[in-house]
């Protein structure tokens, strides 16, 4: 302990301001100690975070080990889910789950990158500002399920509406509906983190940028959106892990079709949605393994989109 | 900052506490006290249960925990010792008999029935299909509903040219195991195609989650076809087809349909879909519900007294307990039903000798 007392001192010492030194030195070895059991917590905390997750990947292998055996590689591209047979496919899964995702990004992005402008820097402070600030946390803070209801009595006769008007089988619920969902849902992520980017781009920036005659669509295209890039790009990838895991409320609209989705209006699945519906009366050991390996090929796509994600963001900010 | 070992400390001690009282609550459960029995299984049994267990208890004293888990989670926890008793919407598969070791009772408790429920515009309740008709629908064969099949069959009632969709449930069910244990007995085509079980790969169709999730599809879809459980059908007053049964008599579904299905000559071990019935009046997509218990009732150092208490509350179950099943729309056991069943019970065993 007493090296640490030590190194606290000399790093003190250096510090031209006497003041903190005078403070540091009068502290007991007591005190220190409390310091380093509480960074000793963090640590642990930390280390246990980390554990937690290699053991829920450990799990999910070691679940996995039956149908893996029984299937192979076959699993990711085979085109079945047959139960009944033992077959178990889960591309059709893999495609509704990106499909779903990725539709739901384009579409929440503009939204999400619109409010975040607005509110950090158009209009940052204020009632209005507090008030939609607010009512766009609370769309994330929505249980899904509710999601799930309103867009099964309100989304699927709309996008119904609009089926019949395409000339598509009307169906109402589909891949395009719970894109649609998602996109809702996942708009605060993207907004939330983007406004706190923009409003931490500093002023004096900005106002050089005015001082040179710049107009304020000028400003943000050129000054505001180069200097949140990471942020915007973050919330992007925020969102998009929150489509890929979200289950109840693409599970209702989504129409659980186990096949290859045929195009965006009609029925597809997603391998969340796939799970929490056959899991429980999943009645034999394959059949449950199959799902187990399904949730870790979901797993490792999540870990790869964000992997992707983070190399994206820092090719953008390190240019 | 001593306040911080001063929290860590009552922090242990609260932990430590904490442990103490489930590890308290854990030894009660297993320690079982003998007036309280324990079940788990079937949702689709669980407000029938829990009505009857009430009606049992304020008569006997006797408490029953029924927890409405699902069935495979029912076979599961009877599999692992943890209930008296387990109930299930379809018989053991070969798995879980292997899983399970010892022998182990089927007991019907009642019966539900699956109805094929659409969606017409019009006043077209009640319109009629044979099996076959059914298995193409769900088959993907037949994609009109004013194929020629089904309006030679439905005279004088108005069925338009829409197309079909068909709905189905999209989670694994004790209600599609009967429907598709029904149509693989009906059609060869989907026997071989399809095959069935609680969850299977659809040829055509939309998920629904849950019975719920199926209707839902189907009120808001004109020209869609699904099935939900009858008790479902009859809350909810949807619309519903009477199917043609064995014997070639077209049959509305009921709760007495339902319970002619099951009058007719069991086998002993009661362990049987009652799907495509022999019975003349009787629905053909009908099911039971079992309660599953051991054979051998000397298990996991259980007391006589107990195994004996588990048998009278099943015995009261299929007598007195069936008058609770009507009121509550599950159609109650039929003579047949309740002679084998009784049977089945009196073949429970504590140490070899009979309990019952």
């Amino acid at each position: 302990m007493s090296e640490v007392a030590e190194s606290m001192e000399l790093k003190t010492t250096q510090n031209p301001l006497g003041q903190i030194r005078l403070n540091i030195t009068k502290r007991s070895f007591g005190q220190i100690r409390v310091e380093s059991v509480f960074k000793k917590t963090l640590v642990l905390v930390a280390v246990l975070m980390v554990v937690i997750v290699l053991a829920i990947m450990l799990t999910l292998i070691i679940y996995s080990v039956p149908s893996l055996k029984s299937l192979g590689i076959k699993f990711l591209w085979g085109k079945t889910w047959d139960p009944i047979t033992n077959v178990y496919g889960g591309f059709p899964f893999l495609l509704g789950t990106l499909l779903t995702s990725f539709l739901a990004l384009i579409i929440a992005i503009p939204f999400s990158f619109a409010i975040a402008i607005y509110l950090g820097e158009y209009n940052p402070k204020g009632a209005l500002s507090n008030f939609l600030k607010n009512t766009v946390e609370l769309i994330a803070a929505v249980p899904s399920v509710i999601y799930g209801f309103w867009g099964l009595l309100v989304l699927v006769p709309m996008v119904r509406t609009l089926e019949m008007k395409l000339g598509v089988l009307p169906y109402g619920i589909g891949i395009f509906t719970a894109s649609l969902i998602l996109a809702i849902m996942i708009i605060p992520y993207g907004a939330s983190l983007g406004r706190e980017m923009i409003q931490m781009v500093p002023l004096n920036l900005k106002e050089a940028a005015y001082g040179l005659g710049a107009t304020r669509w000028e400003v943000i295209r050129n000054v505001v959106i180069p200097y949140a890039k990471s942020g915007l790009l973050a919330g992007i990838l925020l969102s998009l892990g929150r489509a890929l895991g979200e289950t109840m409320a693409v599970t209702m609209v989504i129409g659980n079709t186990n096949a290859i989705p045929t195009s965006i209006f009609g029925p597809g699945n997603t391998m969340a949605s796939v799970i929490a519906n056959e899991f429980t009366e999943a009645d034999h050991t394959l059949y449950l393994s199959a799902l187990i390996e399904l949730g870790l090929f979901l797993f490792v796509v999540t870990v790869v989109i964000n992997m992707i994600g983070k190399r994206i963001i820092k090719r953008f900010t390190n240019e | 900052m001593k306040s911080f070992f001063k929290n860590a400390k009552q922090a242990v001690a609260a932990a430590a506490l904490l442990v103490a009282a489930t590890a308290g609550v854990q030894t009660k459960a297993v320690a079982q006290d003998d007036k309280t029995l324990l079940g788990a299984g079937s949702t689709f049994i669980y407000p029938l249960f829990s009505k009857q267990f009430a009606e049992y208890n304020t008569k006997t004293g006797i408490q029953v925990n029924y927890q409405s888990i699902g069935s495979g989670g029912g076979i599961l926890q009877l599999t692992n010792k943890t209930v008296d008793f387990g109930a299930s919407d379809g018989p053991l598969n070969a798995e879980q008999t292997t899983k399970l070791g010892v022998p182990a009772l089927h007991i019907p408790m009642a019966s539900g029935a699956v109805v094929i429920t659409y969606n017409l515009p019009g006043d077209n309740n009640l319109i009629s299909l044979t099996p076959a008709i059914i298995a193409d629908i769900f088959l993907g064969k037949i994609t009109k509903w004013n194929d020629a099949r089904i309006t030679s069959i439905n005279k004088g009632v108005n069925i338009p040219a829409l197309p079909i969709l068909v709905a189905h449930r999209s989670d694994g069910s004790g209600t599609t195991n009967i429907f598709t244990n029904y149509l693989s007995k009906v059609s060869p085509e989907w026997s071989t195609k399809v095959g069935s079980g609680g969850a299977v790969n659809w040829p055509t169709g939309l998920g629904g989650k849950g019975n719920e999730g199926v209707a839902g599809v189907v009120k808001q879809t004109p020209g869609s076809i699904g099935y939900v459980e009858l008790i479902y059908a009859l809350q909810n007053k949807m619309d519903y087809a009477k199917v043609q049964n064995k014997k070639g008599v077209f049959i509305v579904p009921s709760l007495a349909s339902v319970t002619s299905a099951s009058n007719v000559t069991l086998p002993d071990d009661a362990k049987i879909f009652l799907t495509d019935t022999d019975a003349k009046d009787g629905y053909p997509i009908s099911g039971f519900t079992w309660a599953l218990i051991y054979k051998e009732q000397n298990y996991n150092s259980r007391s006589a007294d107990r195994a004996k208490k588990l048998l009278t509350l099943l015995w009261w179950n299929i007598h007195d307990g069936q008058q609770f099943t009507s009121a509550l729309n599950y159609a109650p056991l039929s003579k047949e039903a309740v002679k084998v069943a009784e049977k089945i019970l009196k073949s429970a065993t504590y140490n070899g000798k009979p309990i019952l």
